[in-house]
């Protein structure tokens, strides 16, 4: 018996045990939602803006492995999730984003709310199609689900014109595709990882880069065994920090543009990089003519075309972490890499991560109390300033997960992200890690944190700038604060050099904001308060918690590298 | 360790085999105008296997570039397989049709020799123009366009790109 493409839809979405859907209705998918209105097992999760539906799906996918699900209507409601979708390609998380379409005798026609979404967002999805027949529609949908979450990870955007929504066809739901196409790898060759290994036991002054790969494929706990067993030190990505607990005595810190001193000097001196999971991104390399410029260079990576694209590498391994790390476990034994060890450790006294204590309440002193009052923790950041305090600083013990925006660096991101996060984990804290900015740019999913119940805390780092372009007027453009200062108004004068008394109020008061959702907002001025303001954030269960912390504007994100320099060649104070 | 990259760029062949779909093609010429790959010429049509589109691209690439095209080209979904043929006996011609204006009695005598020494043929002619229809490679399409332009005054050129396809026997190119 035929049945029609909405009932087939749901059937597929059943059938891949989704139990949440991030979306937002709108002409072309009100046959879809209301064929979801009429089932239990799965969720909707009404956002207040596609793009806000589209981070929460990533927050979602991010902290439980499972794959986001997204539902937006046609045209605009499919241009916004864009930026989502170029976030989720970067930082390889496994989405499935559906957008309506307008009927197939319309398309081309210029119609109402018709946009060509596929032509659109080729370049930032793993896969996309528009159904063109209600038959093949149930193959498509199979394809999607695999194809997002198998290999490197990816979004994969599903275009759905209305009349195969409602058009009678082919019930069945295949159980297996296969794609001649694509053929995810899931073997590793042991030959070039015995090469590898080689190398490793070999080198005198070895280093393992791990980045966000290791995390994605699930290997945290191979990782760690791997490296205790050789016995060599830990430079974490952005995205592959919480590999390892920060005060792990292998783990040196993150390399890369904000990276530590230890960690980027350990990467100009080391005599093998050994890299897993990452792509060198130009934010970790630096100039590439100088980057680990003593190293031979081992590179693991799911993905063939991550692969000798930067930086040219002695041993390629195509593989997952995972497979490739149980392997490389049962060869390991440990090294002796006392006098290498030591080397780093005086970089690392030489010049720490530490703000200068006399000053009040610093980035740094916020987040140690976060440390120090959260357990088991899901840590989601925006993008800015605060993005790399919050990697710097926070130390990632175990069972505690970091969740941020390293590829596309999205503002807008975390607030929404922390969102998806509680919804997949009501019974973990969530702390939103975000700066007055990005906060602003989906504030609006303050409404779909109370209506959905999502106690998310929210740290609010605010110093009434735009921190991180500020940092850069700061240090290259001499002062010139073009269009950061977030409390200038039209009545300012233009040639201001900065906060002082006459400066206009900040705008808007955050806690208001958040009481006007229903919410509850501590602004904290003091570092003696922080600590009770974390307390009763951690206590309230049931709304989401704004504490707005009043920092100063001046604070840098230090050490520094500049643009297109390498990687040893840091600004320190 | 420091390693020398060969920056030197070379004409290099790729024959794809894609799913024959709505904007495959589209999705492959993305891929080369967003990450800035020097496309020089991409043909493409049907195969035996109605399934089955197979294009024919010539880009001009440094080594490494070439290695990262063939892996970007060989992630998407619709490419079935890549077959790099810089290195390979294949067979490949270029339609291409010329029309030369303003031609005397001696510069349409000169016209015939030329088609005849390129194996071209002279397919249509009017009271003072001619045209030449050819299939030659590439490179010799570019030869025959120089010493036209250089013999005649104005002439006019459409050329279809090169097909070409893995030889049987392996000693011809």
């Amino acid at each position: 018996m035929n049945i029609t493409g909405r009932k087939l839809f749901v059937k597929a979405l059943n059938e891949e045990k989704v139990d949440t859907i991030f979306g937002y209705p709108g002409g072309m998918v009100t046959e879809l939602f209301d064929e979801l209105y009429k089932q239990n097992d799965i969720k909707i999760v009404l956002g207040r803006h596609e793009q806000g539906c589209i981070h929460e799906a990533e927050g979602y996918a991010k902290s439980s492995g499972k794959t986001g699900v997204v539902l937006v209507t046609s045209g605009p409601g499919a241009t916004n999730i864009i930026t989502g979708l170029a976030d989720a390609y970067y930082d390889n998380v496994p989405l499935v984003c559906f957008t309506g379409q307008v009927s197939r005798n319309l398309i081309g026609n210029d119609a109402f709310q018709e946009v060509d979404i596929v032509g659109m967002t080729r370049s930032v999805t793993k896969y996309s199609f528009t159904v063109k027949d209600r038959d093949s529609l149930g193959k498509i949908l199979k394809m999607a689900f695999y194809i997002a979450r198998t290999g490197r990870p990816g979004p994969v955007l599903i275009d759905i014109p209305k009349d195969i929504q409602i058009a009678q066809g082919d019930p069945s739901y295949p159980e297996k595709v296969d794609i001649r196409g694509y053929k995810p790898n899931c073997s590793v060759h042991i030959g070039q990882l015995k090469k590898a290994y080689k190398l490793l036991k070999n080198a005198k002054k070895p280093l393992i880069l791990a980045g966000g790969g290791v995390i994605v494929s699930g290997a945290q706990q191979e990782f760690r065994e791997f490296v205790e067993k050789v016995n060599v030190p830990v430079v974490t990505t952005i995205m592959g920090k919480g590999v390892l607990p920060a005060d792990h005595p292998l783990y040196v810190g993150n390399g890369g543009l904000h990276g530590k001193y230890a960690s980027n000097l350990a990467i100009s001196e080391c005599d093998l990089l050994f890299s897993i999971g990452t792509r060198f991104n130009d934010r970790i390399t630096g100039d590439l003519n100088e980057f680990a410029p003593k190293a031979k260079i081992v590179h693991i990576d799911v993905d063939t075309a991550s692969i000798s694209r930067n930086v040219v590498v002695d041993v390629p391994i195509v593989s997952d972490a995972k497979r490739a790390l149980e392997r490389l476990i049962q060869w390991a034994e440990p090294k002796k890499t006392t006098s290498w060890l030591k080397e780093i450790g005086i970089w690392n006294k030489e010049y720490p991560l530490e703000m200068r204590r006399d000053k009040g309440m610093t980035p740094q002193i916020i987040m140690e109390h976060i440390n120090a009052n959260f357990s088991d923790a899901i840590y989601v950041t925006d993008v800015g300033q605060h993005q790399m305090w919050a990697t710097q600083f926070l130390k990632m013990n175990d069972g505690d997960k970091l969740i941020t925006s390293g590829g596309l660096g999205t503002m807008g991101f975390g607030f929404p992200a922390s969102i998806g996060a509680k919804l997949a984990n009501p019974d973990k804290p969530v702390v939103c890690i975000t700066g007055d900015g990005g906060f602003q740019m989906n504030i609006q999913e303050m409404a779909t944190a109370i209506t959905n119940s999502a106690p998310v805390i929210i740290v609010l780092l605010n110093n009434q700038y735009l921190g991180m372009v500020r940092q850069m007027q700061q240090l290259f453009y001499g002062k010139r604060y073009a269009a950061t200062c977030l409390r200038k108004r039209i009545t300012c004068p233009d040639d201001c050099k900065g906060p002082n008394e006459k400066c206009p109020p900040y705008t808007p008061d955050f806690i208001k904001l958040a009481e006007s959702y229903g919410a509850k907002g501590i602004r904290v001025e003091k570092a003696e308060d922080i600590n009770d303001a974390l307390q009763i954030a951690k206590n309230n269960k049931s709304t989401p918690t704004v504490i707005e912390f009043v920092v100063s504007s001046d604070e840098l994100v230090l050490p520094m590298v500049k643009n297109g320099k390498p990687v040893s060649e840091m600004i320190l104070n | 360790m420091n390693k020398i990259i060969d920056r030197t760029l070379k004409e290099r062949w790729i024959s794809l085999h894609v799913e024959n779909e709505v904007g495959v093609l589209a999705k492959v010429s993305g891929l080369f105008s967003g990450k800035s790959y020097n496309l020089q010429s991409l043909t493409v049509g049907t195969t035996e296997d109605e399934t089955v589109s197979r294009m024919t691209i010539c880009v001009k690439s440094d080594d490494v570039t070439f290695e990262q095209i063939k892996k970007q080209l060989n992630r998407m979904v619709e490419v079935i397989k890549v077959v790099d043929l810089t290195e390979s006996p294949i067979h490949m011609k270029e339609v291409m049709f010329v029309k030369v204006f303003n031609l005397d009695a001696a510069g349409k005598e000169e016209l015939f020799q030329i088609a005849r020494v390129f194996s071209a043929d002279i397919v249509d002619i009017g009271v003072d123009s001619g045209m030449i229809e050819c299939k030659l490679t590439t490179r010799k399409n570019n030869e025959l366009i120089a010493l036209l332009k250089t013999k005649f005054h104005r002439i006019e050129v459409v050329r279809g790109g090169a097909v070409a396809i893995e030889s049987i026997s392996t000693c011809c190119i």
